[in-house]
């Protein structure tokens, strides 16, 4: 397979991801895409070019070595394929499943150029569920290959997400101690409390963070940064260096009459009442939600998908979307896009909130909507809504998820004297190394560049643990790759 | 990391306990005013109830509660001894205390008197006058009444059918104390959403800064979801990060009693469920 001319293999289709028949999926909280079967793996390893200067890598926010371990796949060595993913990417299984490949690695795939790319996310997928599947028991017992050598320093990460985890995964296998705080009850950050069960099976953040605990990282749940323990303390009590990584989970609201009718949510609410709460298995879990007949989704970014569709699994009689822009502008994948209309979403374009409108009792009854239409492209480069003026529809609904993004959580920047932030409260940190105005103290993902992907967050973690280790440690020796010191831990 | 449970004392068989837990790093910092957020069991929901007390020294913190669904009713299955799963804190603002002019008078109403006697004791410490008017159906259901006289020289009761104290409301007592005493520098109230409405209205014309707590339904405690969301003032706050503490002449009273209605008819069907899968020893 692998001798066969880049022409050919151009002319390869690219394997399809065997999914839950739409009908079905629309109505359970099961994964919707199924994964490979290794055969399925094995062939659409064998499409890549093995490129000798990777564009896919440089599509990577963690320069991943993709046809390092695609090449591995195309051998049939499924652990050494893993353990290619670990040495840059400490989340593999979700970042598999979660990262929005078509901008990153596929998007820069060179077979993509004249036919499909490579699916790169998939085998990710498929090589860490493999090697997760079949070692779970050896992960979790069979002890760190990386003693932790330096029992005399410690690193504090706050907030347990992609980027805390990311830095925390990378310090430990360079020997350093970490302690994670997390203020939720349960380890992951959005993972956990975000992106729902049908796109990210929690078993597959927490075998992660299982992973991560046989490394030796301490996990501190319920502790909140900034409450229960501030940055300034970490580091009087002895924390040589602190990451702060804690999202940006302030939600914004719409600011329009009716807002605060009980049935409006914001889809943090939403979504954590589902996620972390588990409420689709109420009332055997505690935490509720409620049935609603017609619940209308507010934003087009992937929250706003993940919130429809979990609204869908929930039983909705009908779920819509309305957005202010054209489905074009929508910033969501277009997988999800693509996904959710399968399964039903009724999409509601250029139409803009103008009031909620309540019964008697102060739930939802009624939306006013404004007709919009597109204008003069503004600051982001999209076209802007414009309103049709006079033009307005009112509609039954009973339920009302805002999503339309969130803004930076300010309990640790009121906790931390002399922290540096932006004006709209994210914290300043060097780009290449993740430090703050606060020596030794660190930032990296939502909480820095706002709301932005998965993989970004796990990449600003991987720089500042770099540039934290190097300082507690010294850089590593020119010869010895940090990727090959980490890749000593994946093998643990 | 599960909190263990040292004392437990029923305050009012089957309905209000008080519960001593060993938690040392949110006994260090829980300031009057703060609130934890805890668990129960591995698929339980997430509640918010204020802290009652702390003690820094022996690292505890001690919470009341109502029995009123299925969280609480867990709640009161446990005993000393017990762990509670979750506890996360301290959350929200902490009272502003600092050195008044005049008495402050602080009411409390039900399970809310535990609250306050936090604040009060805050407000004592900080060297101030403190007058407690607390109040209940009857003498039987008035909670912390001894704890508040070891320290409060003033403590006023009123209760709905006269067997403690005033028969009547806190309100009366308080309108009465306003009336008779000009100096008052602010009024504290914590009690059922009609009571804290009823103190913002009673001390609207006196002009006296009125402070209520509010006891919104929350998720996270954090600022992230958005739950607690009140009107104050015309603008939304969030009560578990910019409260739980607000100004109660600024406060919709009206929206606050129905968010809390928002999910009764799931919250009765989850306790229903409760009740006939555990023996009750709430009384025992």
């Amino acid at each position: 397979m692998s001798a066969t001319a880049p022409s050919k293999k151009a002319k390869v289709p690219r394997t399809a991801m065997p999914e839950q028949p739409p009908k079905v999926r629309a109505r359970n909280f099961q994964e919707v895409a199924l994964g490979y079967t290794p055969e399925m793996a094995r062939i659409e390893a064998a499409r890549c070019l093995q490129c000798k200067k990777p564009a896919c890598r440089k599509g990577c926010p963690v320069e991943v070595d993709i046809p390092g371990f695609i090449k591995q796949l195309v051998a049939g060595e499924h652990d050494e394929a893993y353990a290619v993913l670990r040495r840059t990417n400490s989340l593999p299984a979700v970042c598999g499943r979660v990262c929005p490949q078509e901008n990153q690695c596929e998007g820069a795939c060179i077979l993509g150029k004249k036919g499909e790319p490579v699916a790169i996310g998939r085998l990710e997928r498929f090589a860490a569920d493999t090697y997760l599947a079949k070692s779970a028991c050896e992960t979790l017992t069979g002890g760190p290959a990386c003693a932790m050598a330096r029992d005399d320093l410690k690193v504090a990460c706050i907030g347990s997400g992609p980027s805390s985890l990311t830095c925390a995964g990378y310090l430990a296998a360079r020997g350093i101690p970490v302690t994670v705080f997390e203020a939720l009850h349960e380890v992951g950050g959005v993972l956990v409390y975000g992106i729902p069960e049908f796109r990210l099976p929690k078993g597959v953040v927490r075998q992660e963070v299982e992973a991560m605990k046989a490394l030796g990282v301490e996990f501190r749940p319920n502790w909140v940064g900034g409450k229960t323990v501030t940055v300034p303390e970490l580091l009087e009590t002895g924390y040589n260096a602190v990451f702060i990584g804690v999202g940006a989970g302030l939600p914004r609201f719409l600011g329009v009459p009716g807002e605060n009718l009980i049935g409006v949510f914001s889809a943090n609410e939403y979504l954590t009442r589902v996620n972390l709460g588990r409420a689709y298995k109420f009332p055997a879990t505690d935490t509720p939600t409620f049935p609603a007949k017609h619940v209308v989704v507010f934003g087009g970014g992937n929250v706003a998908m993940d919130a429809a569709r979990t609204a869908m699994r929930l039983g909705a009689e009908k779920v819509s979307l309305a957005y202010r822009r054209t489905e074009y502008e929508m910033p969501c994948r277009r997988e999800e896009l693509h996904h959710a209309k399968e399964e039903g979403l009724d999409i509601l374009c250029l139409n803009a909130p103008v009031e909620f409108i309540g019964d008697e009792n102060g739930r939802l009854a009624r939306i006013v909507l404004q007709r919009m239409e597109l204008g003069e492209p503004d600051a982001s480069g999209r076209c802007s809504p414009v309103a049709c003026q006079g033009d307005t529809c009112t509609i039954e609904a009973d339920m009302a998820i805002v999503a339309v993004g969130t803004g930076a959580n300010p309990l640790i920047s009121q906790t931390t004297p002399g922290l540096e932030t932006y004006r709209r409260g994210y914290i300043v940190a060097d780009p290449a190394t993740g430090e703050t105005s606060i020596p030794n103290v660190f930032a990296g993902g939502d909480i820095v560049t706002g709301a932005a992907t998965v993989i970004s967050a796990m990449g600003a973690g991987r720089r500042a643990a770099k540039a934290i280790a190097d300082r507690l440690l010294g850089p590593l020796p020119a010869e010895v790759s940090p990727d090959e010191t980490a890749d000593d831990s994946a093998d643990a | 990391m599960p909190s263990r449970i040292l004392r437990k004392r029923k305050l009012i068989p089957g309905a209000t306990s008080e519960l001593v837990i060993s938690a040392p790093h949110i006994a260090a910092k829980a300031k009057p005013g703060n609130f934890v957020i805890l668990r129960v069991w591995e698929d339980g929901e997430r509640i918010p109830l204020t802290i009652a007390d702390a003690d820094p020294d022996a690292g505890t913190i001690t919470l009341v509660y109502l029995v009123m669904g299925k969280t609480t009713a867990h709640l009161e299955t446990l005993d000393a001894g017990d762990d509670i799963l979750d506890l996360c804190g301290p959350l929200g603002k902490a009272t502003e205390i600092h050195k008044l002019d005049g008495p402050v008078i602080c009411v409390g109403g039900g399970t809310g008197i535990a609250a306050m006697h936090h604040i009060a004791k805050g407000h004592h410490m900080a060297g101030n006058q403190v007058v407690t008017i607390i109040g209940a159906r009857c003498e039987d259901l008035l909670l912390f009444h001894d704890e508040l006289c070891s320290f409060c020289p003033e403590v006023l009761v009123a209760t709905n059918d006269g067997s403690c104290g005033r028969q009547g409301l806190v309100t009366d007592l308080l309108v009465e104390r306003l009336e008779n005493d000009k100096t008052v520098a602010e009024v504290v109230a914590i009690g059922p959403v009609p009571m804290m409405r009823a103190v913002a209205e009673a001390t609207k014309p006196f002009g006296v800064k009125t402070t209520v707590s509010l006891n919104s339904i929350m998720v996270d405690g954090i600022g992230m979801c958005g739950a607690c969301r009140v009107s104050v003032g015309g603008q939304t706050r969030f009560a578990c990060v910019d409260g739980p503490e607000f100004d109660g002449h600024a406060v919709d009273f009206t929206e606050l009693a129905a968010r809390l209605t928002a999910f009764k008819d799931q919250e009765r069907l989850s306790y229903e469920e409760f009740k006939k899968s555990h023996v009750c020893n709430c009384s025992k």
